[in-house]
């Protein structure tokens, strides 16, 4: 397979496609109730005295058959799962059926949340129905959806760990323990709560070490985050015996969903003493990532926690759904009611696939995973896998290895993370890809673990841009086109 | 692949202890693409067609249709973060320009790629301030006129520092301006205010606000939306020194509250900062090129210590916003905002003739929304006119709030029919 990314480029001039501000701008001049514009090449009379008003507004108008000539030639410069493979460690890129995307679209889903509930009941009752369908997937009580995004979940089920210690007369807790290969969110949510982060360094097996765990473990423990599967995609076998040892002290056991992709029925976190947990459905639920977001973390807790989730949740009433205030709610973690048009996708994809299909894409991304380390011939510590591995470079670093791999047509790994394998290949290949993809994957793999430095430092090359500059991007910051201009 | 692998069965993969496994029985049925699309559209149906003249921080507006089909390519809506930039030039561009159009509209040279929305971009604007602060004060100033959940979620992202949140009055929808000055003192770190207010009045005192923050070493923020700033003073002039506030009014129409945080703020701040920034490089081949830069403030590397835990964010709705900020143009924007205050004075006026009812409250200058008296009690005006199609905020006793939307005249003659004949029978 060879790969050349589109790369639109003007000859005369050294840029890919041009900024929309190289291309045309305009001034309007704004006009209050009596100020004159010089330099613009139209004015608008607004309804608002002078001193109110800007004196003008200068940005790019160009007509639509330009701009759908500039943005589709831009989408055809990025790289995406609708393109290739995209197995980015612990972002479980996966593909985004389009019918949720028409589910999502569909004009009865439009409405302004400030609407009464009598009025309202389709979208109470498809926020109903998806609490339930992820209480029953995790194995927990009460979920809240409020939360927007992985993150947001994570600081949502902080301030829940507060709020409850708090009620129980022990607010004094000061520290969330988080091992040191966890995701960097986690010790964020943490500290953004208030919490000092203790860090766990992980056992040799790539575990959680007992030992260590004990040792950090105290009257001051507030709550343990631990994903499961964790970020090497190694089962913690000791999450029964996790559990009962953080309980014992009063602390709370936090489950990070960003690998649930792993356990879809076969095993929930609340089943395995998890107090709290997110998911993130834009990996476990398929719904796009957009480049970055939205996303949507929703937060499902034990019985004994629900009185404190994110107002408002929805439950049944004699009008059908109503919204109601948990009794000792948080309050609020987002504006409104989160990221509602990607809870609808959630819900489909969930409804879509239904049991089986649920554990049937676990299954298939727990085979492609241990199958692609199977394949490639980086050394791969640890195992066996559940959805995703840990390859080590080697010798060679883990970050030119990601580069020379964009030449070879897919997207690279996670890269340097986590550090307990050095120059780490994080990889994630989901349950999308079939064998022949896979098997490609692994030929990027093996073809880059024999080159030379000089040819990875000098990757990609087939890319819609070479290899560019982080450094003078950071020592040179220019963050908008009036920068450049500078 | 399972010989490949060296074991007999799928079910050899996984590594659970007996004592924790599940039976996969969720009790979900699988249904097909169309049974689910029309399970849905029976749901969503259950919800009353109304015409809402709802705002209060979130907007419905029409939405071009080159944004829904140039969006919705797979190759922007299905990618992922641009960690690998040489392939990722196409979104980390169009990010970029949506900084560039922020940039201008807010005067402040520094603008991110997203926050959640308008409520958690002030909680980080809380949290900004506390790391910016050179005094040992604690005190955040808010407006008395601020939606109670956006309140809510600030006094959540404080919860873990020391500030405390405390509110100055207003005068007849504007800030009180010596009832600020009175409130504060050099123990402020942020004044807050925003323009248009969430009772849709525009501000009118604002060099007056970033004078008293400046004088006690605060930092002032304001909160607005991108058409609002087409027209308004820019902020950078009025001496703001963070913009934030709900730019979903370009990209997105009513999505039951998703939004799309602005985030702005002046270079001195901008390595302590929040969330993603795109900035302009070159590659190997000198051409210019962008990528995600400074990115040493974030969750992914400084853990613990990072400005904020934000990863996910909006960017594909800032996408959709910088497409329809270029397809509107700068005089499609101003002209947006020139609608936004006529047609709302416009409504004030035709409900003000009724009987019974008073409007605008507020004497001030209005954007899209204002707030109405009313001699009936404001409950049973909306819960007639919801019987009658129309959705209206019911805010007070005796007060409604109106916002015009981009409702058509129809909706707009329709609505005051309606009003008509809750109020005068």
């Amino acid at each position: 397979m060879t790969f050349d990314q589109a790369r639109w480029r003007r000859d005369d001039e050294p840029v890919y496609e041009p900024l929309l501000s190289d291309k045309d701008e305009t001034t309007v001049g704004i006009s209050g109730d009596s100020s004159e514009t010089d330099d613009a090449d139209s004015t608008v009379d607004v309804p608002l005295p002078d001193d109110l008003t800007r004196d003008e507004l200068t940005l790019p108008e160009l007509s639509e058959p330009e701009l759908a000539r500039h943005y589709t030639r831009l989408s055809q410069m990025t790289y995406a799962i609708d393109t290739g493979p995209y197995p980015l460690g612990s972002c479980t890129m996966k593909y985004n059926p389009k019918f949720t995307e028409d589910v999502a679209a569909l004009a009865d889903a439009s409405i302004h949340p400030d609407r009464p509930e009598r009025r309202k009941q389709g979208t109470l009752e498809l926020q109903y129905r998806l609490q339930d369908y992820l209480a029953r997937i995790g194995g927990m009580h009460a979920v809240s959806l409020q939360p927007p995004a992985g993150a947001a979940g994570e600081f949502t089920g902080i301030l829940v760990a507060q709020a409850y210690h708090e009620a129980n007369g022990d607010e004094h807790r000061s520290e969330v323990i988080v091992p040191e290969s966890a995701h960097g969110t986690n010790f964020a949510s943490a500290a953004m709560g208030g919490y000092e982060v203790v860090k766990l360094p992980g056992g040799e097996d790539g575990r959680v070490d007992l030992d260590a765990l004990e040792g950090a473990l105290s009257e001051e423990t507030a709550a343990l985050m631990l994903t499961n599967p964790n970020t090497l995609g190694l089962f913690e076998r000791d999450i029964e015996e996790i559990a009962e040892m953080v309980h014992d002290v009063g602390g709370l056991l936090y489950y990070d969903g960003a690998n649930l992709n792993a356990l879809l029925g076969r095993a929930r976190p609340g089943d395995m003493g998890f107090d709290i947990m997110h998911y993130n459905v834009h990996k476990t639920f398929a719904t796009p990532h957009g480049g970055g977001g939205p996303g949507a973390g929703p937060v499902g807790v034990v019985e004994d926690l629900a009185e404190f989730l994110p107002t408002p949740r929805i439950r049944r009433s004699e009008m059908g759904y109503e919204e109601f205030e948990p009794d000792n709610s948080i309050g609020k973690v987002h504006g409104f009611s989160g990221n509602w048009p990607v809870l609808v996708k959630a819900y489909a994809y969930i409804a879509r696939l239904g049991d089986e299909g649920l554990t049937d894409a676990s299954a298939k991304a727990v085979l492609n995973a241990n199958y692609l380390a199977e394949r490639i011939e980086y050394e791969v510590p640890y195992g066996p896998f559940h959805h995703e591995f840990v390859a080590s470079a080697g010798e060679q670093d883990a970050a030119d290895v990601a580069k020379r791999m964009l030449d070879y047509g897919v997207h690279p790994p996670t890269t340097k993370w986590p550090e307990i394998v050095g120059e780490a290949l994080m990889t994630e290949p989901t349950e999308i890809e079939n064998r022949d993809t896979l098997d490609s994957l692994a030929r990027a793999f093996n073809a880059v673990v024999d080159e030379a430095d000089e040819t990875l430092e000098a990757a990609p090359s087939r890319t819609a841009a070479r290899l560019i500059d982080q450094t003078s991007a950071a020592r040179n910051l220019r963050l908008s086109w009036q920068a450049l201009e500078e | 692949m399972l010989a490949a692998i060296g074991v007999d069965e799928e079910a050899d993969l996984f590594d659970i202890p007996e004592g924790i496994g599940f039976d996969g029985e969720f009790g979900i049925d699988a249904r097909s693409e169309r049974e689910v699309r029309e399970d849905v559209e029976t749901m969503l149906g259950r919800n009353d067609t109304m015409v809402e003249l709802l705002g209060r921080g979130h907007y419905d507006g029409y939405i071009p249709s080159l944004v829904d089909h140039l969006s919705q390519r797979s190759e922007f809506l299905t990618s992922y973060t641009q960690y690998q930039p040489e392939v990722s030039q196409g979104f980390l561009q169009v990010l970029f320009e949506y900084q560039s159009i922020f940039a201008e509209l807010t005067g402040l040279g520094i603008v991110n790629c997203s926050m959640y929305d308008a409520a958690t971009a002030l909680g980080e604007t809380a949290l900004l301030a506390d790391r910016v602060r050179s005094t040992a004060g604690n005190r955040v100033l808010v407006p008395e006129h601020l939606r109670a959940e956006k309140r809510a979620v600030l006094a959540n992202y404080v919860a873990g520092t020391d500030l405390s949140v405390e509110t100055y009055g207003m005068d007849d929808g504007c800030v009180d301006i010596d009832a600020l000055a009175d409130r504060a003192d050099d123990d402020a770190v942020l004044v807050y205010a925003e323009t248009p207010t969430v009772r849709g009045v525009i501000e009118e005192g604002l060099p007056a606000i970033a004078d008293i923050a400046d004088e006690h070493g605060a930092l002032f923020a304001l909160g607005s939306d991108p058409i609002a700033l087409s027209v308004l003073e820019e902020p950078e002039t009025v001496g703001a020194d963070v913009v934030i506030g709900d730019a979903s009014v370009l990209g997105l129409p009513a999505s039951y509250g998703m939004g799309l945080g602005m985030f702005a703020t002046r270079e001195e701040y901008v390595r302590q900062m929040p969330g993603r920034l795109v900035g302009a490089s070159s590659d190997a081949a000198d051409r210019r090129a962008y990528t995600l830069t400074l990115q040493t403030r974030e969750q992914h590397i400084r853990q613990e210590r990072a400005t904020s835990n934000i990863c996910s964010n909006q960017a594909w709705i800032a996408l959709r916003a910088a497409i329809h900020a270029a397809w509107l143009g700068p005089s499609g924007l101003v002209e947006a905002a020139k609608d936004a205050i006529s047609r709302a004075d416009r409504l004030a006026d035709a409900v003000d003739q009724l009987s019974g009812v008073d409007a605008p409250v507020h004497d001030r200058h209005h954007f899209r929304e204002f707030v109405a008296s009313t001699e009936q009690p404001a409950d049973e005006i909306a819960a007639q006119l919801a019987d009658l199609g129309y959705a209206v905020h019911a805010l007070a006793d005796h007060e409604i709030q109106l916002c015009v939307n981009d409702l058509g005249e129809d909706d707009l003659d329709g609505f005051v029919a309606a009003l008509t004949e809750v109020v005068e029978g």
